[in-house]
């Protein structure tokens, strides 16, 4: 197992839904823990992966998402279990769009 | 009316967000909690959030109910330590706040190894609660649709409910089809000819047998439907278990192994049931198996 952090500054959209889960701990998928939290307007995200090792590939897809969605003040939690770039970066979407429809 | 939903393809939230009142879903110990295994991550294994269950309050048809769903891509629904708490701690409070009926989407192997005692322990706790909530006037209804079945110490969990509702898809037994192939050998149990997992551990031989009470399409509406019939006639009526209802269990299962211990497939089971067109038994759809296993299933 290893754990990566990443932290993202000034973000500008904040969620104001409550907590929300997506996915599920099987193989090649993850669950992605989604809330608000008081980050300084920050977007800080944990990952704990069972697949070692791809730290740079993590970060690349982490700086995507954090590009398409500028989230601010939001904590984001995942468990991974070898879920591809793309499936982590659908996920994500997913569980931002999640947020989006319960504020809505 | 929208397009039928698959209870078997679909997720454990899935479900619980299909099958009662929308939105009416109230988490106990929801996933942000993280009330995770302690054990796994000493293993180097994935944790989930919510321990591979989520248990709470809903409203099924607008009945207030205590529920849990197991989610079988996690572990096979292995009931870990955390997660058997989790199911523990719903019927004890099931009893303590008087409610009307648990119902349990159940989609599990069983123990989950991997916490060995702990897991063991937990499963035995899960039946003793549950017998303890029956006890109490709390009806349970287990659900049984997933691709992970029920099996092991959740078969048994099942089978201590008051009702069983199972679609053709899901599976019940105690050994799955793997772990006989192990111990006693191909020659007694394939477990890679699928049409004969599913002829034996599957909802039509377990509804013929009288070991599930209702057989419904893999659609969550027909689920719910046949839950919420459980639900309302139980209601108000005696839960417990009795002496008379093991004597009965008891008997049963004698003449099973008496009439048909000697029979070497499902089928012929099925023929000696006088089931008509035995062999062609797996191609029925829902409604018209039900119609022809009427008068020749076994249990109430």
């Amino acid at each position: 197992m290893e754990t990566l952090n990443y932290r993202f500054e000034q973000g500008t959209r904040r969620l104001t839904a409550g907590p929300e889960v997506v996915g599920v701990v099987g193989s090649g998928n993850l669950e992605v823990l989604i809330e608000p939290a008081a980050l300084d307007g920050a977007c800080s995200i944990e990952i704990t992966t069972a697949a070692v090792g791809f730290g740079q590939i993590w970060q690349a897809v982490m700086h995507d998402f954090h590009q398409r969605w500028l989230l601010a003040d939001t904590r984001i939690s995942i468990n991974d279990m070898g879920a591809t770039p793309a499936v982590v970066s659908l996920r994500m979407d997913q569980a931002v769009e999640t947020m989006l429809g319960g504020a809505a | 009316m929208s397009r039928p939903v698959s209870y078997q393809e679909a997720t454990a939230r899935e479900r619980l967000q299909h099958l009662f009142n929308a939105g009416s879903f109230e988490e106990f110990l929801p996933p942000s909690e993280r009330i995770t295994s302690p054990h796994l991550p000493q293993l180097n294994a994935p944790v989930a959030f919510d321990d591979g269950v989520a248990v709470g309050r809903a409203l099924l048809g607008g009945v207030p109910v205590y529920v849990a769903a197991q989610e079988g891509a996690f572990m096979g629904g292995a009931v870990g330590e955390v997660h058997g708490a989790k199911l523990v701690g719903l019927l004890r409070k099931a009893v303590q706040d008087k409610v009307a009926a648990v119902v349990l989407l159940v989609e599990s192997g069983g123990v989950r190894l991997h916490e060995a005692n702990a897991g063991l322990i937990a499963v035995s706790e899960v039946m003793r609660a549950l017998l303890d909530a029956r006890d109490a006037g709390v009806a349970v209804i287990v659900l049984v649709g997933g691709a992970n079945g029920a099996f092991g110490g959740m078969g048994i969990v099942t089978r201590c409910a008051n009702v069983v509702i199972m679609s053709e898809e899901g599976r019940l037994a105690m050994s799955g089809p793997e772990v006989i192939e192990t111990a006693n050998g191909v020659e007694e149990f394939d477990s890679r000819d699928r049409a004969l997992v599913w002829r034996t551990t599957g909802g039509k031989h377990r509804y013929l047998l009288g070991d599930c009470q209702r057989i419904v399409a893999d659609d969550v509406a027909a689920f719910r439907a046949a839950a919420q019939e459980a639900v309302a006639a139980l209601a108000g009526g005696e839960t417990a278990l009795t002496l008379e209802a093991l004597e009965a269990e008891q008997k049963l299962l004698a003449d099973r192994l008496q009439n048909y211990g000697a029979l070497p497939d499902p089928i012929d089971i099925w023929s000696a049931m006088q089931m008509p067109d035995a062999a062609n038994i797996p191609m029925m759809d829902a409604d018209s198996f039900i119609a022809a296993a009427a008068s020749h299933r076994q249990g109430g």
